[in-house]
């Protein structure tokens, strides 16, 4: 998974939007195409890009897309203030700006041979996205894939037919859970950390990858290590208000580290501290 | 009884518990079943129960006014359903529906609650297995209050 960024980091490349599909009531996935074949799409599981909305701003956003499809670049995108509401109204045709990919990624290569567990919250979902596509492409280079997510609601969930259809595969075990359910949803509720007694985590031959909001974080950080898996094998993906994305404004400035460049994937042990802060 | 014994000693809530203990509960055990979508018990309800679940999924609801029922949780293989029989008042504070067809093993509380007055040491170790799931029930509806996914603006 070669990737960096040839051209000017600051200098967004020109994209069009070709395709935009809702996957909850305020969340939606955009697929981009670069209006030169010249810009690359490659990126690493785990890297965002700033994508720039004419007029309105500039945003950073996961990636969520395959990393094996050289020809796009996917955004799952929730709709929470002005700049997003503008980004999931784009019309199939219209351009945006892309800078990036930026960051690092998720430990792809150190997670070889082992027990991959990924935990994800809500829209954190979409930053692992790329991870899980690139384990089942190459299933024999991992041991058993165990994704836990929780949502909202059942009609807060992302991905639904795909995560029936991950769960299809060899050695892989998807468990979903929402916080409320309604009378319709015959699947679990509660939250993503009482999942953990239906998976029988091997802890010394396991690595967890977790996205979602640090508070719901922090309780699976804790219930990763009642389980037994050390503070090196679990990484986080943190979210600051990211700016220049090469770590030059400081705009993402969390203790030691910036975000957008030591980041967004972190160890554990590395924030586990500044996690317990207030405010920070 | 036997087989009744061997469930019991090999479900998860009784891991590791002493052969004597769960010779003693045995007469407290019977095996039950309930059909999807009946209720295994309802709120205000006397709570002279608790269920080993063995296969199948239990919804636990509130019911609220103007509301269909919330379910607030559920239940599955390996976990256990009702402490309301080990405190006074012994009564449901929520309904527990079973969302497919349910097998369990049901222990009857009253039974239960003479034999660890007369023996304090299975008192003792039941209410450890009891405290430890509350807690864990408890911090997950800490996290649940939170509502970590909901938007703020």
């Amino acid at each position: 998974m070669a990737t960096a960024v040839t051209t000017d980091p600051m200098l967004p490349r020109p994209y069009s939007v070709r395709e935009v599909s809702k996957e909850t009531p305020d969340t939606f996935t955009l697929r981009l195409e670069p209006e030169s074949t010249a810009n690359s799409t490659a990126f690493q599981p785990g890297q965002f890009s700033m994508l720039w909305v004419f007029g309105v701003g500039e945003l950073p956003i996961s990636i969520s897309g395959d990393p094996a499809l050289h020809d796009r670049l996917v955004y799952t995108v929730r709709s929470v203030g002005q700049a997003t509401h503008s980004l999931v109204n784009q019309r199939v045709g219209s351009g945006l700006g892309v800078r990036g990919p930026f960051g690092a990624g998720w430990p792809a290569e150190a997670a070889k041979g082992r027990d991959v567990i990924i935990v994800a919250g809500g829209i954190g979902l979409a930053p692992l996205r790329p991870l899980i596509y690139h384990v089942l492409q190459n299933r024999k280079d991992y041991g058993r894939l165990v994704i836990l997510y929780g949502g909202r609601s059942p009609r807060d969930l992302l991905y639904r037919k795909e995560l029936t259809k991950w769960a299809r595969n060899h050695e892989t075990q998807v468990l979903v859970t929402v916080d409320y359910g309604g009378l319709a949803w015959r699947g679990h509720v509660g939250v993503v950390t009482t999942l953990f007694k239906y998976c029988r985590l091997q802890p010394g031959r396991s690595i967890a990858m977790v996205c979602g909001p640090e508070i719901m974080m922090r309780f699976v950080t804790r219930e990763l290590e009642t389980q037994g898996l050390s503070r090196d094998d679990i990484y986080l993906s943190m979210e600051r208000n990211m700016k220049c994305a090469v770590g030059f404004c400081g705009h993402c400035q969390y203790g030691p580290h910036f975000i957008c460049k030591d980041g967004p994937i972190f160890r554990y042990e590395q924030v586990r501290k500044l996690l317990e802060k207030y405010e920070l | 009884m036997e087989n009744l014994e061997r469930v019991i000693a090999e479900h998860p809530f009784f891991a590791g518990l002493d052969g004597g203990f769960t010779n003693l509960m045995v007469s407290c055990a019977s095996n039950i079943r309930f059909k999807a979508g009946s209720y295994i018990l309802r709120e205000g309800d006397a709570a002279n129960t608790f269920y080993l679940i063995r296969e199948g999924k239990v919804a636990v609801e509130i019911l609220a006014p103007q509301h269909k029922p919330i379910i607030v949780a559920t239940l599955s293989v390996g976990e256990i359903l009702g402490w309301s029989w080990l405190l006074p008042p012994f009564q449901w504070k929520f309904h527990a529906r079973a969302v497919d067809d349910v097998r369990a093993i049901a222990l009857d509380g009253k039974c239960l609650r003479t034999k660890c007055e007369e023996n304090h040491d299975l008192g003792y170790e039941i209410l450890k297995r009891f405290a430890q799931i509350v807690e864990q029930r408890l911090d997950a509806t800490r996290l649940q209050l939170l509502d970590v996914y909901a938007v703020r603006r």
